[in-house]
């Protein structure tokens, strides 16, 4: 054998070898749950403190209770970077992983949702895309897979309206009003104009969407637009450095910053902190959480950081995106531990996963109990309604910290549910999907 | 109807925001010019600078600095990881190729690209890093001609001095100097200049540095806007219809680049794409990148390539 041809068995062998062993080691009695994540790109500031608090309440679940009911919880984060191809890929990838397949997947894009809403249907996986994703797919009985949970663009659309209604002085203020969507051009950012729309026409207000290209560092054009048309509120609709640019172009073109409002994607540290002073009196939605430090963050402490086994630096524990990270994956483990209620202590596939979705009703009193009082409402989820719940509140910059300066507000279903029912019926049509019967599921 | 003032303010926002794209596309000419090398790293190097210079800066001010002390020391910091760079890159990666064809030079600043994101961020951070070294505040000029005035941003104005002076200097560097005349030889051909006693290896490593200062200079300017951040890589991008239209050999170009890409990609997205859905302006500049690629291939500035068959 030559030099070359020896020394390239020994590589191969030493990619084999490796790769052999540095693949999650698995066991029968594991629940596999893959994370989609992006730590690195121009959206990493968002997507990675989002995954560390996913990863975090996985390992808390792991390290206090020894997994569910005794399943320990195998993980394994895919970067994606944002990019629709590359979630694709991940979940090609890591769908069938584990003793029966990824519990469900949570692709933290509308893009990849979109991607993926075909195939996690064919393939019996569960899609939760809590606070992001389709607004159609509320309507569980075509989307049997989706799960929108605690609100979609479309519920987050009507919040920001009411919100704008009441700093008004009423719903009937609304009326001649000039409200611009600053939107990222992407499916995430164009989800919530047709609501928007219906809400123009409802209430009388001009509505102008404005585009910003990906990844939204170059706004000099919008802003000067906005200069020009003067409306009386900005919607912000970014994510990524699209949000900071936003908050500095404002600035740049005196327009106020208390009359803008983000969605809850545009309304964590990295949107406001590159801004500096500029960013005071920002306003977001809060997808019902804050920021801030309740009970469940002293086990994560306690079982996780103090163990040295956590995602990120201790002080960022607790911030916005964290702090979603770590709702997001309770609200997967519960719904796995309902499913095991039906189907057995054991790892479950995703297809039984669904049915633990669809049939979870956390009360104040669990909440309270898993330690996630304060940060959130009880939810409950049904085969006609995936979202579970819709309330929101506002909350604003005050240079250093976010402030809550609003009570709860419920989005109005008697204006979502048509729009729902409209856009999923033609989806239906179109992918030829017999809508499943509810009062017949349980 | 469109307001005169409206159309000036846009027209000015545009051309400033070109000046702004020159920067980045400078130092993609000064390597282009110097090595025959399309740098597809360039952007990377803005990212890596911004890095360098603003952690450095954090730190410094946090042990106690003064600012201008702070800033002079981060600046410094900064330019010698740029030398740095420069050094290693002209070591392992363009010394080793030399002679090779500018194809499997471009793949190789494609690689110098991932490796220098990858590192840039594992060394220094992913965060967002504020810098706020000019002021970003704006005047609003002509008030009594105009409604509300015409507003001109403060850190445009500072970008455009700075690129001014970029550019004088630059010119008086590649025509006055020994180093820059033996730029511009080693750019014509590695070997003719490799065989008159011109140390290739030397050249390669101060037309990387130059690239590399440039690049910290862009940094301080974009990362003043934006906040240093990952995102900046992307100006490469913004960069690219610039060089076409320019030209790749000219620095003069790539300024009169950058204020027809400002210009006419700001324009284009205020006054034509409300009509058309908005967001046009990415794209709009490639249109105009390719109308001058259709009449002027080499750029409006470029050398005619003349080549004997």
């Amino acid at each position: 054998m030559s030099n070359i041809a020896r020394d390239l068995v020994m590589l191969a062998a030493a990619i084999v070898s490796g790769a052999v062993f540095s693949a999650p080691a698995t066991a029968q009695n594991e629940q596999f749950i893959p994370i989609l994540s992006y730590r690195t790109g121009p959206y990493a500031v968002n997507g990675a403190p989002y995954a560390n608090g996913v990863a975090d309440y996985y390992n808390l679940v792991n390290e206090r209770d020894g997994g569910i009911n005794g399943v320990k919880l195998l993980v394994e984060e895919c970067e994606t970077s944002y990019a629709t191809d590359k979630g694709v890929e991940c979940y090609e990838r890591l769908k069938s992983k584990g003793p029966t397949g990824a519990a469900f997947i949570n692709p933290l894009s509308t893009g990849i949702t979109f991607a993926l809403t075909e195939k996690t249907a064919a393939d019996k996986i569960p899609i939760i895309t809590m606070g992001y994703g389709r607004a159609d797919s509320k309507n569980g009985a075509v989307f049997a897979y989706n799960f929108p949970l605690l609100g979609t663009y479309w519920s987050a659309a009507d919040i920001a309206i009411q919100h704008v209604a009441r700093e008004l002085g009423g719903i009937d203020k609304l009326k001649g009003r000039k409200i611009s969507l600053l939107y990222h051009d992407s499916p995430y950012g164009k989800e919530p104009i047709p609501m928007l729309q219906v809400l123009a026409q409802k209430y009388g207000f001009e509505f102008t969407p404005i585009p910003v290209t990906h990844p939204g560092v170059e706004q000099k054009s919008q802003w000067l637009a906005i200069r020009q048309n003067r409306p009386d509120y900005v919607l912000v609709w970014g994510w990524g450095v699209m949000n900071s640019t936003a908050v500095k172009e404002a600035a740049a073109v005196a327009y106020p910053r208390d009359k803008m409002i983000g969605v809850w994607w545009s309304g964590a540290e990295p949107d406001v902190t590159p801004a500096g002073d500029q960013a005071i009196g920002y306003k977001s939605l809060m997808l019902q959480h804050g920021a801030g430090k309740f009970p469940v963050h002293a086990d994560i402490e306690k079982y996780v950081y103090a163990k040295g086994k956590g995602s990120t630096e201790p002080g960022k524990v607790g911030e916005v995106l964290y702090n979603r990270g770590m709702v997001n994956a309770m609200l997967g483990v519960e719904a796995i531990r309902k499913a095991q209620e039906k189907f057995g202590q054991k790892p479950l596939t995703g297809e039984q996963v669904r049915w633990g979705l669809e049939n979870l009703n956390l009360s104040d009193a669990r909440i309270k109990e898993l330690g996630f009082e304060g940060m959130l409402k009880s939810i409950r989820i049904s085969c006609s309604d995936h979202e579970g719940t819709r309330d929101g509140r506002v909350q604003q910059w005050d240079g250093r910290s976010w402030k809550i300066i609003s009570d709860w507000y419920t989005a109005d279903e008697s204006l979502i549910d048509p729009l729902v029912a409209d856009v999923s019926g033609k989806y239906a049509a179109d992918k030829k999907i017999q809508p499943r019967d509810c009062a017949k599921e349980s | 109807m469109i307001a005169l003032g409206q159309f000036l303010e846009v027209l000015i926002g545009g051309l400033m925001s070109g000046v702004l794209y020159s920067l980045v596309a400078l130092g993609f000419v000064l390597i282009f010019k110097a090595s025959g090398v399309f740098n597809f790293a360039q952007g990377a190097m803005v990212l890596l600078a911004g890095l360098a210079l603003v952690r450095a800066l954090d730190l410094l001010i946090a042990n106690g600095f003064p600012y201008w002390a702070a800033v002079v020391l981060g600046i410094g910091f900064a330019a010698a990881i740029m030398a740095m760079t420069a050094w290693l890159i002209e070591r392992f990666v363009i010394g080793p190729l030399v002679n090779q064809d500018a194809l499997t030079l471009f793949m190789s600043t494609i690689g110098v690209t991932f490796v220098l994101e990858g590192a840039a961020e594992m060394i220094f951070g992913s965060d967002v890093y504020p810098l706020r070294l000019f002021p970003t505040d704006a005047w609003f000029l002509f008030e009594s001609l105009f409604p509300g005035g015409i507003l001109i941003n403060k850190l445009d104005v500072w970008g455009a001095l700075i690129a001014g002076i970029l550019v004088a200097g630059l010119a008086l560097f590649f025509q006055w100097t020994k180093t820059g005349r033996a730029l511009r030889a080693v750019a014509d051909d590695h070997l003719a200049a490799h065989s008159v006693g011109i140390p290739i290896s030397w050249i390669w490593f101060v037309v990387w540095l130059v690239a590399g200062l440039v690049a910290l200079v862009a940094a301080t300017v974009w990362g003043t806007k934006l906040g240093v951040q990952f995102s900046i890589t992307f100006l490469a991008l913004k960069a690219l219809p610039v060089l076409i239209i320019g030209g790749l050999t000219s620095i003069p170009g790539a300024i009169a680049g950058g204020l027809i890409v400002g210009a006419g990609e700001k324009i284009a997205e205020v006054f034509l794409g409300p009509s058309i859905g908005g967001g046009i302006e990415y794209w709009f500049a490639y249109v105009l990148a390719l109308a001058v690629l259709l009449v002027r291939p080499q750029g409006l500035f470029g050398e005619r390539i003349i080549e004997r068959i």
